[in-house]
């Protein structure tokens, strides 16, 4: 390489390694028809989850199709604004492009009629009380300030019913987990009931057992 | 698998650290390339296809770079191919390789797995904002802290296990010179006063950001016995098997998700594993935050629902326990994400081939190499041997 002569201003200076370089993407994203349903809902200040047949799971918020049957979501039942949280995580670490204020917990909810959990913000109680089985309420924003986004739910406190001991993930139903090896044997695709022939799962579940 | 025989007959990694900054992408990826190659005592041109696998774009802010890293990779007038399962993009990569040569297509195929970390930042990649949703996502640890959370309460495990995990990872690191950590220091003590960042998981048992490349040479049954002829152990490809589950079904478990039961069953049944526990010598397993050892002991078959921490406990995981895991120091003091999976594989064949150093266990003939990846959905993994499939 042919050697380079620097300006004397540069010749202390230390070489330049890397550059920062941010990059930005704006762009347009379509909600598609189930989100837009439940954003409506939203504005109404009413969480209304979608199933796909009056007997499968009710899906909050709703992505337009159930996974375990491969079904669009058409039935739409709205869902209570308590919930039981199932887990949560108290965030202490700032990283770039956060704008929440640490320390916050996020938590998974199971708001009652629904079964799946939602991941949301704890206030109004110490982050170091939040606890697994505790009950929640959610606490929207002004009406003036409700707008299609889940966001118009600030957060969720504390009801102040008893806790819910008893509450479980989906796996956790069974004791062990969907992916435990029990005994020694693994688990097969049959501790999961198939909705659509019913065979598999536990009689709790509705299957054969 | 398809029906021909496929071993490991060259392995290479750079060494990792918080930033290489004495290399590009495409020089850290060469650095990988050049030692597996020169380990399988071949060259560039001796390679029929070339498969690259990364994690997410965003991690270095470059679009689709396997695309300029083409030339750089020998791959020029030569199958090239990119995979991407997230964060078990390393296992699933090398797995793709392989059945290139199963296949019967190829002899001879180069496999490279990489993540430049300080070129973007993975926090902010793996927490860009969702329309409509409160922006609450804190990374990869925000996100399975409440798994581990729902973990410690259903197997009713003491809070130290964790901690465990992370000194018994972070002292197997100190025998592995191409470790990012080499934390001498590093007591019970120290972890248990580390700054709690993702309440369960303190910063002591969380994995490093790190820049650096994974390469495996794979072989068919010729080359492999070839390189035997000539001195060179092969580590034999027993079993293969990845699996993929939704992220968001209501009847998920996300703490032991059958897809990586499913996925630990198939590949045993492969490679004539009956008793996981008894048969496997070795085991490389995916550990990015420390509590997920017990997890996945309970999910590959090593422990039974609930036991897997008491395993933890008992030393049985350490190098000198009955079931060794993640002696190379693992995720915890290494993780270049996208080669991260690539890397166990690549440490579970080094043990067969008994090319270890210091971090050998002694008489290895079977070794797991175990990756996963997303929200605990993408699962990959494979069995090496001393012996023929």
């Amino acid at each position: 390489m042919p050697e380079i002569q620097l300006p004397a201003s540069l010749r202390d200076v230390e070489p330049v390694r890397s550059v920062r370089t941010p990059a930005q993407l704006d762009y347009t994203f379509t909600a598609g028809d189930a989100t837009s349903r439940f954003l409506r809902g939203i504005t109404q200040k009413k969480i209304i989850g979608q199933q796909a047949t009056p007997q499968s799971k009710v899906y909050v918020p709703p992505r337009g199709a159930d996974p375990e049957l491969g079904a669009a979501t058409p039935i739409e039942v709205e869902v209570a604004q308590v919930g039981t949280v199932t887990s949560f995580c108290v965030v202490n670490l700032q990283f770039y492009g956060s704008g929440m204020e640490i320390p916050y917990t996020s938590a998974l909810i199971l708001l009652d009629g629904a079964d799946l959990s939602i991941m949301h913000l704890i206030q109004e109680i110490p982050a170091d009380q939040v606890r697994i089985g505790m009950r929640v309420e959610a606490v929207w924003r002004d009406d003036a300030d409700i707008e299609p986004t889940l966001e118009s739910i600030k957060w969720f406190r504390p009801t102040g019913e008893p806790d819910d001991v008893n509450v479980r993930i989906p796996g956790e139903k069974r004791g062990t987990g969907l992916g435990s090896w029990v005994g020694g044997v693994a688990p097969t695709e049959l501790v999961v009931r198939n909705p659509r022939t019913g065979v598999g799962g536990t009689e709790a579940d509705g299957g054969e057992g | 698998m398809g029906h021909e025989r496929v071993a490991v007959v060259g392995i290479g990694q750079t060494k990792h650290e918080a930033t290489r900054g004495d290399v590009s992408v495409a020089g850290l990826l060469r650095e990988a390339a050049q030692r597996a190659l020169a380990d399988a005592e071949m060259t560039w041109t001796d390679v029929d296809a070339v498969v690259i696998g990364k994690a997410p774009d965003f991690f270095e802010g470059v679009m689709m770079p396997e695309l300029f890293l083409a030339d750089a990779l020998g791959c020029t007038g030569k199958p090239m191919f990119r995979v991407h399962t997230a964060g078990s993009v390393g296992g699933s990569t090398a797995i793709v390789a392989s059945q290139l040569i199963s296949a019967g297509i190829h002899e001879r195929v180069l496999t490279v797995a990489f993540e430049k970390q300080s070129e973007s930042e993975a926090m902010w990649a793996l927490s860009l904002p969702i329309p409509f949703t409160p922006p609450l996502h804190a990374g990869a640890g925000g996100y399975f802290a409440p798994h581990i959370r729902s973990y410690i309460r259903r197997a009713k495990a003491p809070d130290h296990i964790g901690m465990l995990v992370a000194l018994k990872d972070r002292q197997n690191g100190l025998k592995n010179p191409y470790a990012h950590l080499h934390e001498h220091d590093i007591s019970f003590d120290s972890i248990k006063e580390s700054m709690m960042l993702w309440d369960p998981i303190r910063y002591a048992e969380t994995c490093p950001s790190s820049d650096g490349a994974c390469a495996l040479v794979l072989g068919s049954e010729k080359v492999a016995d070839e390189a035997k002829a000539q001195g060179r152990t092969p580590a034999w490809v027993q079993g293969t098997a990845m699996r993929s589950e939704p992220t968001l079904s209501a009847e998920r478990d996300t703490v032991l998700p059958l897809g990586g039961a499913l996925c630990a069953a198939d590949v045993y049944r492969q490679a004539g594993i009956t008793n996981p526990r008894k048969d496997v010598d070795a085991v490389e397993m995916y550990v990015p935050f420390s509590w997920f050892e017990p997890m996945w002991l309970e999910n590959l078959g090593f422990a039974e629902p609930g036991e897997g921490w008491k395993m933890t406990e008992a030393g049985a995981t350490a190098m000198d326990g009955d079931l060794p895991v993640n002696m190379s120091g693992g995720v915890l003091c290494t993780n270049p994400i996208g080669a991260s999976g690539m890397l166990r594989f690549a440490e579970a064949a080094m043990q067969v081939r008994g090319t270890a150093g210091e971090h050998q266990i002694d008489g290895v003939r079977k070794a797991v190499g175990h990756a996963y990846g997303g929200g605990s959905q993408f699962f990959a993994m494979w069995v090496v041997g001393t012996e023929k499939p």
